[in-house]
């Protein structure tokens, strides 16, 4: 019996557009252990939106799954039935969203929709309230009984986003996405919803896949980081070793830029130039390579594998492979 | 003398209190940070500064001339001296305009006629970095990284002397956001540019920023260097604000000190010190009001400031 809860095995995602197939994910791997908090780090572009709408399988019709396995509890989320998905989805794995102030359905009151998402549940009308209440006292709302009776906008947006989590939390998930559930935030609620989360996670042990490209919150929420590079894992591993010891000159890189790591002022950034590659023409070889200090001739043949450099530190670099042939 | 000066500023819509009464200076050159969480003011501080957003009472001069509440007659001619960004990059970019006609646009209001306009839009694009076959795109076609750089190409457009600049680099990829501080750092040092920038980010204001002010509630609370807040705040608020800031460092354990609950209501606002319902360091005193105090260039409104 593993403890793993969600598998992505070799994943490889396409759109299909006017300019031919965009190649949105190519071979993702990892893997999300019962209770275990996952981060993926990446910038716009990267796929992080692709990679959840497919854990859901909530994608665009466009879409078309060309290789690899979703596994959930050791099942294939991608041969599943509609149904079994549906009877997945906000129970056994349940989403907060971007943006708080567009989650909730503004004609209904909050505590209407925390009743509706309790459709499933057999109690009685005052026991899924009671519930409800006890949710929303769990994210820190105050006075929660009289609070189910208004509607969204009375809320400020931090507020918003916790009743969002309690809502996520209430049938009691196995799984967790929250997908960059603080970028809208303040950085002083930023900092109280990181908290909550890790309050909830160790009341309910539910796993968390938490999706952010702000590097300060994954290194003090998660204990293991996804880092994702124009549609492909450049890297994984424990938090400290990715931020402490990157094996991948974009890891390397984007912990450079953020200013939060940088204490002296500083007249120049560091920044990393150039763009993200055309999904739908892809160059050959290592994706990275045209914004690469590093590069070498390799590089532009042949595309680097992801190789364990130590026990659960992945990395897809030439760089480490010289080191590891020698 | 001084290139801005705001002195008392107050904005009510209704019986909302937006700004009670907000002092601050800006010299020639001088990049000035406003922080604080959101809906404390820091947007409606600027609007009201570019005549966007109406101000009640006190006073905003800009190189001596008195602006606030002046007719659109009085700041049409100003705002060549005195530019915007805009908090949404794409948002601020009318959809139905190629990027040449609006990064023009400017030349256009001020009834600049002898300009060559397709020689301005190149000249505009490669200052901030921008391919110059980008003037024929619209909006969409832009990132969000690139629709704020053509914004920052419209605010420069008319060689202003301050740039007003709201949130210049919220929801920007960390890669991209250094290039835009190192493009604003440079035309800055290039053109003696004066900013007023506000952000919540506070890794940002510490590359930016020469001095800065800390609003709550619609007033100051704290204002000093960067340099001294960052190394030595007084006020609780600010100290709070800066333990919040997550650290790129899994073993960074900070002393972060919890803040509680969210800002008061405008409408109910708190007797004495209206931070003291929140202030982890509250004492007995601070049901008295504090003051505005200023010593040797560092202001302050607490009764009980941290040593």
């Amino acid at each position: 019996m593993t403890d793993t809860l969600l598998e992505i095995d070799h994943l490889s995602v396409d759109y299909e557009t006017g300019r031919g197939d965009l190649k949105a994910l190519r071979d993702i791997t990892f893997d999300v252990n019962k209770g275990e908090i996952v981060g993926i780090v990446g910038e716009s572009g990267c796929g992080k939106s692709t990679l959840i709408s497919s854990i859901l399988r909530l994608t665009a019709p466009n879409t078309r799954f060309r290789e690899g396995e979703i596994r959930f509890k050791g099942q294939d989320l991608l041969q599943s039935s509609e149904r079994h998905m549906r009877e997945l989805r906000g129970a056994d794995i349940s989403i907060v969203f971007q943006d708080p102030m567009q989650t909730h359905n503004p004609v209904l009151t909050i505590g209407q929709q925390m009743l509706d998402i309790q459709h499933r549940s057999k109690q009685s009308k005052p026991d899924k309230l009671a519930h409800a209440a006890k949710m929303l006292g769990a994210v820190g709302i105050p006075d929660p009984e009289a609070r189910l009776k208004q509607y969204p906008h009375e809320f400020s947006g931090g507020m918003r986003q916790r009743i969002a989590i309690a809502m996520a939390l209430m049938s009691e998930p196995d799984l967790l996405i929250a997908d960059e559930p603080t970028t809208a935030l303040d950085a002083t609620l930023e900092v109280q919803i990181i908290e909550r989360l890790q309050e909830l996670q160790r009341e309910f042990h539910c796993a968390i896949l938490f999706i952010s490209h702000h590097l300060g919150v994954i290194a003090e929420l998660c204990e293991r980081v996804v880092v994702m590079y124009a549609g492909a894992v450049v890297e994984s591993g424990e938090v400290r070793e990715i931020f402490h010891n990157p094996k991948h000159p974009y890891t390397r890189r984007l912990i450079e830029c953020d200013p939060g790591h940088i204490k002296e002022r500083a007249r120049v950034l560091p920044t990393i130039p150039g763009e993200v590659p055309d999904l739908a023409n892809l160059p050959g070889g290592c994706i990275f390579r045209d914004r690469c200090d590093q590069a070498m001739a390799r590089c532009a043949t042949e595309v680097p594998p992801l190789d364990q450099l130590k026990e659960g530190h992945h990395a897809a670099c030439w760089l480490n492979h010289e080191e590891v042939t020698t | 003398m001084s290139l801005l000066n705001v002195v008392d500023l107050k904005t009510s819509y209704g019986p909302v209190n937006v700004l009670a009464g907000v002092s601050f200076t800006v010299q020639p050159g001088e990049t000035y940070a406003l922080v604080g969480e959101s809906g404390s003011g820091k947007t409606t501080v600027i609007r009201a500064i570019a005549g966007l957003a109406p101000a009640q009472d006190g006073s905003v001069t800009f190189e001596g001339q008195e602006i606030r509440g002046a007719p659109e007659r009085v700041m049409r001619p100003l705002r060549k001296d005195m530019a915007m960004m805009f908090q949404d990059p794409v948002g601020s970019l009318s959809p139905r305009l190629t990027i040449r006609s609006l990064i023009t646009e400017p030349y256009r209001i001020q009834g600049m006629k002898d300009k060559d306009l397709d020689a301005e839009a190149k000249r505009l694009l490669e200052m901030v970095n921008l391919p110059t076959h980008f003037a024929d795109r619209y909006p969409y076609q832009l990132s969000g990284g690139q629709a704020r750089r053509v914004g920052v190409a419209r605010a420069l457009a008319l060689e202003p002397k301050l740039i007003l600049a709201d949130e210049p680099t919220a929801g920007l990829d960390v890669s991209v956001q250094g290039e835009l501080l190192n493009l604003l750092n440079d035309l800055r040092e290039r053109l003696g540019l004066a900013m007023v920038i506000i952000t919540h980010n506070l890794s940002v204001v510490r590359h930016v920023a020469d001095r800065m002010g800390i609003m709550y509630l619609g007033r100051l609370v704290e204002e000093g260097t960067t340099e001294t807040i960052f190394r030595d705040p007084r006020h609780p608020y600010t100290r709070c604000l800066l333990s919040a800031n997550p650290e790129p460092d899994p073993d960074a354990r900070l002393e972060r000190i919890a803040l509680k609950g969210e800002p008061p209501s405008l409408l109910k606002r708190p007797s004495g010190c209206e931070f003291r319902e929140r202030c982890p360091f509250a004492k007995d005193i601070c049901t008295q009001t504090p003051e505005w105090e200023v010593d040797g260039g560092h202001g302050l409104r607490c009764l009980a400031p941290l040593s």
